[in-house]
This record gives structure tokens, sequence and C-alpha cells, in this order.
């Protein structure tokens, strides 16, 4: 589904990723993990083309096709969506018509928005006043209008009382249920969301580097008892090592 | 930049109006049949008609006044209590209107007002009785058919006590028109708990020059609502409307909804002078530049105690070109006046259009989807029916503009 080459990217022409390597294969959840200020967010933004984010040097590939040179719409169109962690506000346009402009064939609005307890919010201008909840979950109706293939989820559960996680999160699960190739890539910090978006892989980047993929859970679990600095005292090592124990 | 030495203020050259030679329109025009069925307007006609929210078929509406150059074409009143009528013929049938002639707007304003007095030709009387509230609006057409005519009207709009009169009026000129001058002179009178909604739509050519000049005045308890929509290329545009609140408890809202095309100069303003006790004002503008010049004017002054006011002036710079100069200013002769204004000029935040356009959006759909957004007339405080029409002249409008 993604591939990504020894990918460097700067923005205001510094690095804030270097030499990345990341392959999500079709059908695959991956977990992105990684302290504040890790690159993470970046990431997504590349893999979308946002303008701020310049591409220095490698290779973003979607579905077999090199979409470094594509505009944001045009990687949209083929099928990547990202929730964003902090959207801007749209002052003017509202929720009901954002959805309008983005849905695909048979989406219902009404509906949709009612399983997210968003009815009340088609009406107001998108992200006008919304809080951390509302915000991730208008993000999440929209994803699920424009039905992406590759799903790029930043933070979903920050910000968020563990009420709507665990909303959020049922509706992730459902939406990446709908069709077998849904992929999905979601940066966490907690790791709150896989009790219910369950991951297949994980990796951690660091200073704008990716330094382990493996199983999310052990990961996780290493960084909660060593923290993340500890990845970094095996950036030498392969990134395709399965198994993250230090010892091992 | 030029330094005005009695104002001790910097002003910019934008900020002045064009000077029209008013020696250079045609003063006499053909004189247009009367039609008994307004369906008879011409194809042409209609569609222009339609997009300045005026429409021929009457649907939804309680009543029509339709005048083309200097003739007056149509004039009925479907709803007991309206009056729709030429000025012409209101000053025969209503004598005391006399009273009403030039006592909002000064006669000797400028040399429009002056001109509007020695070359008049009609403009239209609308009047609601005491009490009388109709569910549909009354619509009011100043349609240009000749090319390079000068079109002199005084309207006169009259909602008298405790009623509610809504009004659209819409300006337009046939296809095959570039050139015109429109002077429109209005005065409107909102009696004691009375309610006016007057909402101006203006759909004229390129090279037509526009000089309205109007003013309201709104007795205790009243509210006049006024709306300006103005979304097609105009060659000059200057007006400055004025409300005084002269009762208790008076309201006077302005909304203006500008769109300078590449070659459009608006002036426009909406000033309001707070002189009763309790009264209120608010004055909104959202202005949009794709390349024209566009002066954003405000004014409010109070003049006695416990008045609250505020004026809002967004503008939008959407082409590398163009010029928005907004000039809020607020007055206060008195203490204890509560008066306050915002105003912002940018262009488009980056991370909205990308936003947008990470939802599969083109940069134009999403450019065109925020400016649309920005015009949003739900700021009108319009009811609902109407908002619906307002609405659909828009849409109808935007395919052109975007």
């Amino acid at each position: 589904m993604l591939k990504i080459e020894n990918l460097t990217v700067s923005v205001s022409g510094k690095d804030v990723l270097s030499d990345i390597n990341l392959e999500i294969k079709n059908g695959q959840r991956m977990a992105l993990l990684g302290p504040n200020g890790s690159g993470k967010t970046s990431l997504l933004m590349a893999i979308l083309g946002f303008s701020n984010y310049q591409i220095k040097k490698g290779d973003i590939i979607f579905k077999g096709k090199r979409i470094n040179d594509l505009s944001i719409d045009e990687r949209a169109r083929l099928g990547i969506g990202l929730m964003f962690q902090r959207p801007p506000t749209v002052r003017g346009i509202r929720l009901r018509q954002m959805v309008d402009l983005i849905k695909q064939d048979g989406f219902d609005t009404e509906i949709q928005a009612e399983s997210l307890h968003l009815s009340d919010f088609l009406n107001r201008e998108v992200n006008l006043g919304f809080s951390g909840g509302e915000i991730k979950r208008c993000e999440l109706l929209q994803l699920m209008a424009s039905s992406p293939s590759l799903s790029l989820f930043d933070e979903p559960e920050s910000g968020v009382d563990l009420e709507n996680i665990a909303l959020v999160g049922k509706m992730m699960d459902e939406m990446l249920k709908k069709r077998k190739e849904n992929t999905a890539l979601i940066i966490t910090h907690t790791g709150y969301i896989f009790d219910y978006v369950k991951p297949d892989t994980g990796c951690i980047l660091v200073g704008g580097k990716l330094h382990c993929i493996g199983d999310p859970r052990r990961i996780l679990k290493t960084v909660k008892k060593h923290g993340y600095e500890w990845c970094i005292t095996c950036a030498g090592e392969k990134l395709s090592h399965s198994s993250h124990s230090p010892g091992k | 930049m030029v330094y005005n030495m009695r104002r001790g203020k910097i002003k910019p050259q934008l900020a002045q109006s064009r000077k029209i030679n008013i020696r250079s329109y045609k003063v006499k025009a053909k004189e247009k049949a009367y039609l008994e069925d307004l369906n008879k307007v011409s194809a042409d006609q209609k569609k222009n008609m339609l997009s300045a929210g005026v429409d021929p078929s009457q649907k939804a509406r309680s009543g029509t006044y339709v005048q083309m150059d200097h003739s007056v074409v149509h004039a009925n009143s479907l709803y007991p209590g309206l009056e729709v009528m030429s000025i012409t013929e209101a000053l025969k049938r209503h004598e005391w209107l006399d009273n009403y002639f030039w006592k909002a707007v000064a006669l000797g304003a400028d040399s429009f007002t002056k001109q509007a007095h020695l070359r008049p030709h009609h403009g239209y009387f609308l009047r609601a009785l005491p009490g009388v509230k109709a569910t549909y609006p009354l619509q009011a057409c100043l349609f240009i058919n000749e090319d390079n005519i000068i079109q002199n009207v005084h309207n006169i709009i009259i909602a008298e006590e405790g009623s509610d009169l809504q009004i659209i009026t819409g300006c337009a000129t046939a296809s095959d028109v570039r050139r015109g001058l429109h002077i429109g002179i209005s005065e409107f009178y909102v009696k004691k708990g009375a309610k006016l909604t007057f909402t101006m739509i203006h759909n004229w050519a390129d090279e037509v020059e526009v000089r309205p000049r109007s003013a309201a005045q709104v007795e205790a308890g009243g509210v006049f609502l006024s709306n300006y929509i103005c979304l097609k290329p105009v060659k000059s545009l200057q007006m400055y409307p004025k409300a005084e609140l002269i009762g208790r408890g008076a309201t006077a809202r302005f909304n203006s909804i500008l769109f300078a095309h590449p070659g459009s100069h608006l002036d426009v303003g909406s000033r309001v002078i707070l002189k009763a006790e309790d009264s209120r004002a608010e004055i909104i503008a959202r202005t949009v530049s794709a390349g024209g010049d566009i002066i954003a004017r405000g004014h409010l002054r109070g003049e006695v105690k416990g008045i609250k006011a505020h004026l809002e002036c967004r503008g939008l710079m959407v082409a590398e070109k163009g010029h928005i100069h907004a000039i809020p200013e607020l007055e206060a002769t008195v203490d204890g006046v509560d008066m306050s204004h915002e105003a912002a000029v940018g262009k488009i935040a980056r991370d909205e259009i990308e936003y947008l356009m990470s939802r599969g959006l083109s940069e134009g759909e999403a450019q065109a989807a925020i400016v649309r957004g920005f015009l949003d007339t739900s700021i009108m405080g319009l009811p609902e029916a109407l908002q619906k029409e307002v609405d659909q002249t828009i849409s109808s409008c935007e395919k052109d503009v975007f």
C-alpha cells in the first residue's frame, strides 16, 4: 500500500525526518510511536504533501505509484486520508457542507453523524469552538465520508476523555474493517487506542529517525519501562528486527 | 499616500470617490409599455432580474414594482394593506407624502441628489399600513435596458406602526448594456414598533456607475434591517447609507457582502447615528477583492447614554492584485456609550486551503468553498423563506463569479 524509501524531509530548512524507510502492506495497521517533536506528525504531513514539508530526497510510493510530485488533493483522491491532531478552524463552512463536499456515494451524513454523536454539530462551522473530543469525532466523520484506503491517524486519543476514546476507537475499527484493503498508520503516545484498533506492527521515531519496527505492544511496554531514549541506543541495529526487549 | 492637513491624518489615495461626468450620459430613454403580465418580459430581462432576486412570476411575493429605464413597467400589490406604486403616483395619491420627501436624505447633499431632484425618473413607493404583516416579501426592480443612459430614481419606503415589511430589491441591466449611471435616492421610515427588512442585490454591468443615496429614520422600538449584496462587476459604486435611531429602543443592522472584480471600484459604508436611549446598532461587512478596489467604511455615532453598537469588517484578498481599505469609525458625544469595532483584512490562510485539499478538493475548489463560506448570508438574520431566496440568488451569481 505505502512504501517510503530513504525519505528526508525538511521544514523551513531544517531536517525533521532523515532517511526514513518504511513499508505498510495492504490491510496492515501500523502504530507509530515516539516522543513529542520526534517527527511523527511531519511524516504524516509529508505523506500527504503539505507545503511546509519539503522532500529533500527519497520517494513516497503509494499503490505502486511515486507520489512525491502530486498535490495534496491528488494524493487524497488516490485514497490517502488524514485525521488531523489539531485541524484549523474553517470559518463559514459548516460541517454538513464539508461532509457533503467530500463524501463518497452512499455515505449517509445524518446516520453517521448520529453514530459519532455529532448531529448537533452538522450546522456548526468546522472546528469552531469544538472541544478536543469533538474535534476527533469531527475529523473521523470526514475521514469516514471520504473513505480512504490508507488512513493516517494523528494521535486519535490526545485531549480526549475515556468515553470518547472508546467511541472514536470503536468507529475507527469499524471503518477500517469495511474493506479488506483498508490500511492504517496510527500515531499514539499512550497506546490506549490499541484496546479498540489492534495494530499489527509498530515503529518508533526519535529525532526524525526511524529506529525500530516490531510488535507495537512490546515496543510500548519497553518504552514505558525504559523511555524513548533507550531506542537511540539501538539506532545502529537493522530496522527489520522483530523483537524489542533490551538484552535480547 | 496623501497627508490631509485639515483632518490631520494620512489618507491613502484610494479612499476617495471616483468622479463621474454626469453629462456624458443620455438623459432621455425610450418609453417602455406597461405590462399587466410581468411574465411577458423578455427571456434575457427575466434572467437578469432573477439574478438580482426579482422573480417576474411573483411566486412567493406580496407585490412587485418594476421600472425599466425611465418607465414604470409594472406596479401592483397582492396583499391587503401593502401599497406598491411609483413615487409619481404616490405623490398624487397621498398629499402628506411631501413631508417625507427629502426628509431623511438632504436634497443638497451632493451633485447626485441634486440631479435626482432636477431630472426625476420615478422610483418606487412601498408602504405597509399599521399592523400589517405579510408572509411574503415585496419585490422591486430598477432595470437599465438601454445603453449609456442615466437613471434617477427616488424611492420612499414606509413601515407604519407595528407593521412588518420585507422587501427584496434588485437592480440589474440588460445583457447588452455596458455603460450607464444609476442614481437612487431611498428614504426609509420605520415607525413605532415596526420592522423593515430591506435586502438589496445589485447585478450591474462592467461599465455602470452607481450612486445610491439612502437614509433611514427609525422610531421607538422599530427595527431597520438593511442587507446589501454586490457580487457582480460594476465600474464604480459609492454609497454610505445612514440610519438615524430617533426613538427609544430603536435598532438598526447593516450587513454588506461585497465582491470586487478586477476593474471594479466599490466604496461602500454604513453609518448609524444613535440618538435615542437604549438604541442598538450593528454593522457587518464582508468584503472580497479578486483584483478590484474596496473601501469598506463604517461609522457609529453615539449621542446618548446607554446605547450599544458594534461594527465588524472582515476583508479577504483572493488575488495578487486588488485593494481593500477598511475604515471603521466610532464616535461618542457623551459618556456611558458602549461601542466597539473589529476589522481584519487578509488572505485565505494556507492551512485552511490545504486542510480542504487533504479531503480531496482541488486548490480552486477549496478557495471557492472558503470564499463562499466567508460570504455567508446567515449573518443577515433573514426570515427563513427570504434566506432561501437570497441564498439561491447568490449561488446563481457565484456560478459566474468563481
